[in-house]
């Protein structure tokens, strides 16, 4: 998604502290994600206030509160479709929208399909856990076939979604993931992200430090893998983004899968936003308009 | 008794049906008629049966009425519904080479066209219609210049040729009718008045214009998706975003996301879409994010009848979302007043920061009526409330973290900072929260300040009930009789009066438009001095008569319900009021004798 004009004061990280510290169990992914925003916000020096901050529900979704922006701590499952409609009403703002594998991915599954289609301009920032915490450990959409849950003791019969391969199916513009641990590379990843002008996907294994103890850091660490490692790779090739998104097991891929500039991003397809944000407009409609709306019924 | 003359267009869905009803309503209120129509028809695309009524004069029509003056039947299966329903001095004109007449009462004209051999059927489909609407209008005393004046309109998308044909069928049929038919006792009049015609639907969406609405977001839905088309069709004259969203849950959280962000944003469904929204109303509610949403109720439950009218969704709009909240809900009382409804609305949702419900209904959502063009005020009062846009602004702070979102008040009404205002960042939350913000739903909770939230937003209430006037009593103050209805029943319920005083029997009105907040004591007030009261709603448990009683411990002499999916004809209220004075019953349900 694209940059607001950075104002002229500084951003520096003490502004981007929310008014209260994370309630997150000690050792969380999440704070890495927090930590990686905040430097990411500071490294494009984007004023907090032009930044919008929005979730759905969840241990992830409490985000907004901890990071000094406009935050919008929405319903289960619908921070996009509310991101979507705080975009097209202002696209100045700068648009991250934060959440969990069970909002984004189960109870939001729709939106999430849907807001990639469209190609709406904001980054989209999944801390995947593959469980739910905030209800005390079930399965999640992400939850590995056989994990045992408190919602499937016996293991789970479902298979789970791949959220890198659904994004790319669905037209995303920009799909990456990265690693709560590898702060660096996720910072990278975040910049990528909010700079991208169109829908940016970003999943980031984010260990759940109390219900999941199949996918922990231990786990994840040997396994992962940086797409920028291999310079072979190309991003801007698709059907290569595919095959590495179906990659898991010993050796599973993090960094950018893919990106496409080539599409306008839906405020951009819309020639009603021409004139700039619908917040500024006038409420007030020109009376020769407004005219010829009634003539057309007499 | 006012004069009007009413038309029933009948046929199969797909042979046509709308474009005669169009020419004769243009035609109408190009002579300065006032009209009211309504379309019964089904949820299907081609075939089936559809039923249009056209009732027209130089008075205000409010509904559809009782008497049949002209009956178009387009095919055998209309003719077999309807002739039965015409009287003395009416007329039925059909196609005789296609449709056979059954039986017909004594003074009943039956005009037979023999369409083939008054026009090329082979070239033209739909000449039957056309050579049917030439024959009515010869019959009314219309000048067939008007008729041709529309027909050129209605054709010369499709060039010269085309509209030379029909203007030549059309003639045809005109001089045909005056050779041999006998017209009509009453020719229809003309005035120098000229009336806009438009549906419920429209209105709605032009309201919503006029209010400044920026954003629009919906989900295709029988009967509300009229509003979506006026909106999409005009959405880039007016300025203003429309999205067509993947389910109602997308629509009215987006529709809160562009509020939020700070315009004016509405959607508009029917009952099962609205359904869908509920959990969004609680979020404006919470988060204190003013959206407007229309229901436009049809026949339910579930799925329903999606092509029928009916009032049942009262109760899912006072129940909508869990939890107490503060809300404002109105049922416009006619199309003219789905317009003005908007902005009055929109200023209550925004003074109050809190969701906003418009309660129609098929029958004005889809039905057409005739609208003075003053009445389409594009200049209405906008009251945006305590808004902050720029950080000049007095109330808050600047800069200095300061700034509370949910400050308390003694009005319950905190200044709403918009995304991007410098110095007034702070996270709107669907979870309980503090002034501040700051969620006291997790380690923060804290009971004391639980309440005092509470107590803020549910002191908007007050505020609400202020601004917003109580019913009044139309009519003679002391009638033997009170009615009463609520939202789209007004024109129907107040004929109904006109006919019982002129049978002898003073009748008055008390018709709702607010339900939220209701002004309970003022309805009482007016009640107490009632003779007999009668309740009269378009559903079948009486939902505003159990909501009244709930809110004032009112309980009405009688009841007249109607929930068959059509809507109230006068002398079906007539009928019931003089079978209930007479003691005979307390419930009348009225049967629907028009076969659709």
């Amino acid at each position: 998604m694209a940059t607001a004009l950075a104002a002229t004061n500084h951003v520096a990280m003490a502004d981007l502290k929310g008014k209260v510290e994370p309630d997150w169990c000690p050792g969380c992914g999440d704070f890495g994600v927090l930590a990686a925003v905040q430097k990411a916000l500071v490294e494009l020096q984007i004023p907090s206030h032009n930044v919008v901050t929005i979730s759905g529900i969840g241990c992830s979704s409490n985000f907004p509160g901890f990071i000094n922006t406009y935050g919008m701590h929405t319903l289960h499952g619908r921070a996009l479709a509310v991101a979507t409609g705080v975009k097209l009403a202002n696209h100045e703002l700068t648009v991250l929208v934060t959440g969990g594998d069970g909002d984004g991915f189960g109870i939001g599954g729709n939106h999430f399909v849907h807001s990639m289609r469209r190609n709406v301009d904001l980054l989209y920032i999944v801390m995947d856990n593959q469980i739910y915490g905030l209800t005390t450990g079930q399965t999640s959409p992400t939850s590995r076939l056989g994990m045992k849950t408190k919602s499937m003791p016996f293991g789970s019969i479902e298979a789970p979604v791949n959220p890198i391969s659904l994004a790319l199916a669905a037209g995303a513009t920009f799909v990456a993931r990265g690693f709560s641990a590898e702060q660096k590379h996720l910072t990278d990843l975040i910049k990528q992200g909010i700079q991208h002008k169109g829908f940016s996907f970003l999943d980031v294994f984010s260990p759940c430090v109390t219900y999941n103890h199949d996918n922990t850091y231990q786990w994840f660490r040997p396994r992962v893998k940086k797409l920028e490692d291999d310079t072979r790779y190309d991003s801007a090739d698709w059907m290569a983004a595919i095959g590495k998104s179906l990659l898991w097991g010993e050796e599973i891929p993090i960094g950018k899968f893919f990106e496409r500039t080539d599409l306008p991003a839906l405020h951009e397809a819309e020639p009603v936003l021409d004139a700039g944000p619908l917040t500024h407009a006038a409420l007030r409609i020109p009376e020769d308009v407004t005219r010829a709306f009634i003539e057309e019924l007499m | 008794m006012k004069q009007t003359f009413a038309i029933g267009i009948g046929g199969a869905a797909g042979q046509g049906v709308a474009t005669p009803g169009d020419i004769f309503a243009k035609i109408f209120s190009r002579r300065g008629l006032h009209l009211n129509a309504y379309n019964a028809y089904q949820s299907i695309i081609r075939g089936g049966h559809t039923f249009l009524t056209i009732r027209t004069g130089p008075e205000r029509v409010t509904n559809m009425g009782d008497r049949l003056d002209l009956l178009i039947p387009l095919n055998q299966d209309a003719m077999d519904r309807h002739l039965g329903l015409l009287t003395d001095g009416a007329a039925c004109i059909y196609n005789s080479d296609t449709i056979k007449p059954g039986f017909a009462a004594a003074g009943v004209q039956l005009c037979a066209l023999p369409v083939a051999s008054l026009a090329d059927i082979t070239r033209n489909k739909v000449a039957q219609n056309t050579l049917a609407v030439g024959a009515g209008l010869s019959m009314m005393g219309v000048g067939f210049q008007s008729l041709e004046e529309v027909l050129n309109e209605q054709f010369k998308k499709k060039g010269e040729a085309v509209v030379s044909e029909n203007v030549g069928i059309a003639r045809v049929g005109y001089d045909y009718a005056t050779a041999n038919f006998r017209p009509f006792a009453w020719p229809l009049p003309m005035t120098g008045n000229r009336y806009a015609v438009l549906s419920g639907n429209i209105a709605m969406a032009m309201g919503g214009a006029a209010a400044g609405v920026k954003f629009y977001s919906a989900y295709p839905m029988s009967p509300s998706t009229g509003v979506l088309h006026w909106m999409a069709a005009h959405a880039r004259k007016a300025g203003i975003m429309v999205r067509q969203v993947e389910d109602e849950i997308g629509v009215v959280n987006m529709a809160i996301g562009a509020a939020h962000a700070g315009v004016r944003s509405m959607c508009a469904t029917s009952g099962g879409g609205f359904a869908l929204m509920s959990e969004g109303l609680g979020l404006s509610a919470m988060m204190e994010t003013p959206v407007v949403v229309i229901d436009c109720q049809r026949a339910g439950p579930s799925t329903g009848v999606p092509t029928k009218t009916e009032q049942g969704d009262l109760w899912q709009m006072l129940g909508a979302a869990f939890g107490d909240y503060p809300r404002a809900l109105a049922a416009p009382l006619d199309i003219g007043d789905c317009f003005k409804i908007i902005p009055e609305i929109f200023n209550i949702a925004d003074r109050f920061q809190c969701p906003g419900i418009v309660l129609c209904d098929l029958l004005l959502s889809e039905g057409r009526l005739s609208v003075d063009p003053k009445d389409l005020d594009f200049v209405p009062v906008i009251d945006r409330g305590e808004l902050i846009t720029n950080a000049s602004a007095a109330s808050g702070a600047n800069g200095d973290g300061t700034y509370k979102r949910y400050k308390i008040t003694q009005s319950g009404v905190s200044p709403r900072a918009i995304p991007g205002v410098p110095g007034h960042t702070h996270t709107a939350a669907s979870d309980e929260h503090d002034e501040d913000g700051v969620l006291i739903s997790d380690e923060f909770t804290n009971p004391t300040k639980r309440r005092a939230m509470m107590e803020k937003r549910m002191r908007k209430v007050a505020g609400i009930e202020a601004a917003v006037p109580p019913p009044v009593l139309w009519g003679p103050r002391d009638a033997d009789v009170t009615l009463i209805g609520w939202g789209s029943t007004k024109g129907v319920i107040e004929e109904a009066c006109e006919i019982l005083s002129e049978q002898g029997i003073s009748a008055n009105q008390l018709q709702i438009r607010w339900l939220v907040p209701l002004h309970g004591d003022a309805i009482l007030d007016i009640l107490k001095h009632a003779r007999h009261t009668i309740i009269v709603e378009n559903n079948y448990s009486g939902q505003f008569a159990r909501y009244l009683r709930s809110e004032t411990s009112f309980v009405p002499n009688g009841h007249i319900r109607k929930y068959d999916g059509e809507p109230f004809m006068p002398h079906h209220i007539v009928e019931a009021v003089r079978e209930q004075l007479s003691g005979k019953c307390k419930l009348s349900v009225p049967a629907h004798e028009i076969l659709v």
